[in-house]
């Protein structure tokens, strides 16, 4: 006889099925309810043997009250936050052409390394002769940082790149202090085209700011510096490569005018990955650079921190480094932890700055090698200019089809009277499965995109993001709106309500209150 | 090299793509005699295999907490951090994605930020935290910089029992900014009279609870007369498993809650990275540094969660911006409201017994150490001693001996008449054995 | 009879007699986008001409205020505060920001009246 039992084995035709479920999830994705719906009071994940009985020492001040805090128990916590992570993008899932935020692969073997128990499990504060060879991977790793970019010293403690910023401009205020021009020497210039961090860090410092206006091709330049210089000018913050994705060309000769007129060169960092074994920024006349650990040397971003931002500075600053340091003493190395005794300018962190960072950091560069470090800035550039020569028909280049940096910097023009805008643009990309590149920001662009591909990305990753972007790019200039409008439709979420969100703030889970039955209450 | 994937047939034929002749054609814009031809004078790329070994050996001249009796705080602490969190913490989806500018692709990162914020809020008793700050230091003194904000004051005034780096940066900070800082002699026995250091030109003052030396402070009294002058009480704790057994800094009426969240589900990381915790009161929101992430809709009405008021960053108000930071803690922030989430409110308040009960275990012992006296008459689970002798020479010999006895105070505070005082933390990695090990040596070295 | 000038921030000034309400004009809410939060000075102040006299913010910028010309604080709009989204929707209406009590008239012939405003605002745009 013949078995006809069970199930059919090719799809017979194609349903329809109109998006909505019973319990909201959409196939394989979940939707998540907060811990505090799930979770509760008397919960834990955590098994903990009550302690025998004992006489408390909390004197007058031990806790009666109770905290509100859920739990949960092992499985229900896997689940909450395997869930959630599956509503992220992510580098490891798709390209992430963000825009000086440079998101590049993050090797695994740097995570391992971090967690040696030599390195994550000791404390800054135990014996320094128990931790020898963790001050001699931050000198190795502070080698490595001089060496590259030819300067005199470097601060390893800032914990993020505007934390390093911060740090070398305080360097300079210590500077002028120490030539008693504390008081003259007050205003910074910053041109238009800077990260919002510059302008920031300079006037939490206690700086005036001044703007420099940029040039029609995208650069600072040097007439402009000039004609701000003056005895009242501290210095100048500059972004090399610039938020445009350009090499600033005439960077000696300002970094002379600056000079000359007794200031110092800050140079803002964030870009240093697209030059790195290219050119060496002491080399340019810089004072001091922040180096982002988190984009340059790949430790992760890790959905917005922690960062790492050591600042290399040259001889006209090194003394006034922060504490803490490390100096050499034949085989021994030891900590400078207080500032008596030396022109420090005082301390940034408690301990000694993202040693976790470090680790990841070292680990990279020396999976590089000075060779590889070369070769991963000319692959990063290599990419972008490549995304630049093969959109440059369609999308419109603020500054004309010439070479670029790590990144390529597009404005709106060639979006007028298509009905679509650059945000429009960018939402429809999620739609493709990528994350949108950098929006509005440089600002001294019009409707600014600004995309950086990275080293990491394989040529037919490439070109299958080119000819995405082409196919969305001519579906916009045919003024098919309805494909952005609205984007994205395929999301785990549409577009949110952020007028909703800030005009009357929600910033924590309340207990909702209880639902009272009016007619039981009569 | 393992981690670029173009090889140079690709190369050359996106060069010829691009239409120049070779890749520094593209670096035409750097000053041709600074463009570097070779490779720097430096090693050359090594496989996994190498790497591990050059970095394996720095590792193994350490030596590891875990590997010790172990007795080191004093503003980090040593805790068991259950398994599953760093398994979550190292999903790709949290670990390599960015800041959540794009909510439609991030809920992931936002949801467990605002499950962050209400954790932080419910446990220091305050309405709304923030996402984090960089670290318990750095977000002391962002707390100055609001209250003076607050306040219109500049003038902060520093309790003898703030944890001495977090009071050195707070001092930088206020050099820098032209503000005037208070600093109070350093007070061992949570004596000090702070109350005759606010009047009515004080901004903020910044007390720490349990304080540097140990002691749980009692803020009621300091808050009081802050309110009455129109300034600020910023509470401070470097301990944050003490909220589950002491009373919230909320409750005795602090402003600004600011401290270190390393102890659940960090690392010691040798001091970094860590997470900083920061709350304060509804009526200030709009002062506080730091990243935001708030409860929404989307446009088919479901609940979804975006990044807001923003206006206050740096990438907004530029020079007029409330901090410069742009970046928060976010995968230590994560790693603390896992470990949160599985402790709950059960699990919190009994590891914090266990860490009491530890400590209180350890200074009984320790007071029948001739030429040891235990100072704190009550304390969480850290406490100081006064030896006969050099603190620091005998926490080095205790070292030869490995185990790792605790913080010479002279280590933060060289000169100040401290010479001779230990920080001891215990916590409930500490074993009775481990005890017995410490009571036994430092009978030997004293 | 009262009359309306513009400055180059595009705030508006609304003259009655010594006293101006003060307010941004419809192309400068369409610039902000939605508003969700004023920050309005204390009445009884006296403010500068071209000094900061408010905040206003929308998700994604936040601009001073500057007052128009010189003058003390008489009454602020405290209806925005609670409903900021009346800034765009009746800027010159419902969503004023604050009376002034004008100390120097002269100063008005310096701002622009309506018909400049409006040449201004398309060379803007």
């Amino acid at each position: 006889m013949l078995n006809n039992q069970g199930r059919p084995t090719a799809p017979k035709k194609l349903g329809a099925h109109e998006g909505k479920t019973f319990s909201g999830h959409r196939g394989l994705l979940m939707e998540e309810a907060l811990i505090f719906e799930t979770g509760r009071i008397d919960a834990t994940g955590v098994d903990l043997d009550e302690p025998a009985a004992f006489t408390p020492r909390l004197g007058t001040l031990a806790r009666e009250e109770e905290i509100g805090l859920p739990g949960l128990s092992e499985p229900e916590t896997m689940r909450h936050y395997v869930r959630l992570s599956q509503k992220n993008y992510a580098i490891d899932s798709g390209l992430y052409p963000l825009g000086s935020c440079t998101m590049k692969h993050n090797p695994r073997l740097n995570e391992s390394m971090a967690r040696l128990p030599g390195f994550a499990d000791i404390h800054p504060l135990q014996p320094q002769s128990t931790v020898q060879g963790a001050l001699a991977l931050i000198e190795e790793l502070a080698g490595w940082l001089m060496a590259l970019t030819n300067m005199e010293a470097v601060a390893m403690s800032p914990k993020a790149g505007a934390h390093g910023e911060y740090c070398g401009m305080a360097a300079i205020k210590a500077a002028i202090e120490a030539k008693g021009e504390g008081a003259t020497r007050r205003v910074v210039l910053v041109p238009e085209s800077a990260h919002g961090t510059n302008p920031a860090t300079a006037a939490a410092i206690g700086f005036e700011v001044r703007s420099v206006p940029a040039g029609e091709d995208g650069n600072v330049h040097p007439q402009a510096v000039r004609a701000l210089m003056g005895p009242d000018v501290a210095g100048i913050m500059l972004t090399n490569p610039n938020t445009c994705g350009l090499f600033e060309r005439q960077i000696v000769e300002i970094a002379q005018i600056i000079h000359e007129g007794g200031g110092y060169f800050y140079c803002d960092g964030a870009n240093f990955n697209a030059i790195v074994g290219k050119v060496r920024p002491g080399d340019l006349g810089i004072d001091a650079m922040h180096i982002n650990l988190h984009k340059t040397f790949s430790t992760p971003h890790g959905g917005g921190g922690p960062g790492s931002g050591p600042v290399v500075l040259s001889s006209r600053l090194a003394p006034f480094a922060p504490v803490p340091f490390v100096r050499r003493n034949g085989d021994h190395l030891a900590l400078v932890e207080d500032k008596v005794g030396t022109q420090a300018l005082g301390r940034l962190t408690a301990f000694h700055g993202q040693m976790g960072m470090f680790v990841r950091a070292l680990s990279y560069i020396l999976s590089h090698g000075a060779d590889g470090l070369k070769q991963a800035s000319e692959d990063a550039v290599l990419n972008a200019n490549y995304v630049r020569a093969r959109l440059a028909d369609l999308m419109s280049l603020p500054f004309g089809n010439r070479p670029c940096m790590h990144e390529v910097l597009f404005d709106d023009t060639w979006l007028k009277d298509t009905g679509v805008t650059t945000l429009d643009f960018a939402k429809a990309m999620i739609d493709e499965g990528y994350h949108p590149m950098t929006m509005y920001f440089p600002l001294v662009v019009h409707g600014a995109m600004l995309i950086e591909p990275t080293e990491s990305e394989s040529l037919a990753s490439l070109e299958l993001f080119i000819m995405t972007l082409r196919d969305l790019a001519m579906s916009a200039l045919r003024g098919e709106t309805a494909r952005f409008e609205g984007a994205p439709f395929l999301a785990p979420r549409k577009r949110l309500d952020e007028t909703r969100a800030a005009r009357a703030p929600v910033l924590r889970w309340t207990k909702p209150e209880p639902i009272v039955d009016a007619q039981a209450a009569e | 090299m393992r981690y670029l994937p173009l090889t140079d047939l690709d190369r050359s034929d996106m060069l010829a793509r691009i239409g120049v002749g070779h890749i520094d054609d593209l670096f035409a814009d750097v000053p041709s005699p600074l463009l570097l031809k070779q490779p720097l004078d430096l090693p050359r790329r090594k496989g996994e295999i190498d790497v591990a070994r050059a970095l394996g050996r720095l590792a193994s001249r350490n030596v590891a907490a875990s590997s010790a009796p172990f007795f080191v705080g004093a503003g980090a602490y040593k805790h068991h951090v259950p398994a599953t969190v760093d398994h979550l913490v190292q999903r790709s989806e949290f670990l390599t994605s960015y800041t959540p500018y794009q909510p439609e692709i991030s809920q992931g990162t936002l949801q467990y930020l605002f499950e962050f914020q209400t954790q932080v809020a419910l446990l220091t008793g305050m309405d709304v935290a923030n996402a984090s700050m960089y670290d318990g230091s750095t977000g002391t003194a962002e707390a100055v910089l609001m209250a003076h904000r607050v306040t219109r004051r500049n003038k902060a005034v520093l309790s003898g029992g703030l944890h001495p780096h977090y009071a050195e940066v707070v001092r930088t900070q206020s050099h820098l900014a032209g503000d005037d800082v208070v600093t109070l002699d350093a007070d061992v026995s949570a004596s000090e009279d702070i109350l005759s250091q606010i009047d009515a030109t004080t901004s903020c003052v910044v007390v720490q609870t349990p304080d540097f030396f140990g002691n749980p402070r009692d803020l009621c009294a300091i808050a009081e007369k802050c309110h009455a002058n129109g300034a600020l009480l910023i509470a401070v704790f470097t301990e944050v498993v003490s909220l589950g057994a002491l009373k919230s800094p909320g409750a005795m009426g602090a402003d600004i809650v600011v401290g270190e969240g390393q102890s659940i589900g960090n690392a010691l990381n040798f001091g970094g990275p860590y997470v900083g915790l920061f709350a304060t009161r509804t009526k200030y929101v709009r002062q506080m540094p730091g990243r935001l992430c708030g409860e929404t809709l989307d446009a088919e009405g479901r609940r979804g969660f975006v990044l807001t008021l923003s206006t206050r960053e740096q990438h907004i108000r530029r020079d007029k911006a409330t901090s410069n930071i742009c970046t928060n803690s976010g995968l230590c922030a994560l790693a603390f409201t896992i470990h949160l989430s599985l402790l709950g409110e059960a699990g919190l308040k009994r590891l914090a017994r266990i860490n009491h009960a530890n400590a209180v275990k350890l200074a009984d012992m320790l007071a029948g150490v001739k030429g040891v006296e235990v100072l704190n008459t009550s304390f969480f689970n850290e406490f100081t001693i006064r030896v006969a002798g050099q603190a620091a020479q005998i926490v080095e010999k205790l070292a030869t001996k490995n185990i790792l006895g605790g913080v010479p105070v002279s280590r933060l505070l060289p000169g100040k008449g401290c010479d001779d005082l230990i920080v001891l933390a215990n916590t409930e990695v500490n074993t009775d054995e481990d005890r017995a090990a410490l009571v036994a040596a430092l009978k030997e070295v004293l | 009879m009262s009359q309306t000038r513009y400055t180059k921030d595009h705030e508006y000034i609304r003259v009655d007699g010594d006293v101006g309400i003060v307010g941004i004009t419809d192309f400068a809410q369409k610039q902000l986008g939605d508003v969700v939060f004023v920050e309005l000075p204390q009445v009884g102040k006296s403010v500068a001409k071209g000094a900061e006299a408010a905040v206003v913010e929308s998700v994604k910028a936040a601009s001073e205020v500057y007052a128009p010309v010189a003058g003390e604080i008489i009454a602020v709009n405290g209806d925005i505060e609670g409903h900021p989204g009346l800034v765009n929707e009746d800027p010159s209406g419902k969503g004023w920001f604050l009376k002034l009590r004008i100390a120097d008239a002269s100063e008005l012939s310096d701002l622009m009246d309506e018909a400049a405003y409006t040449a201004f605002v398309s060379a803007c745009s």
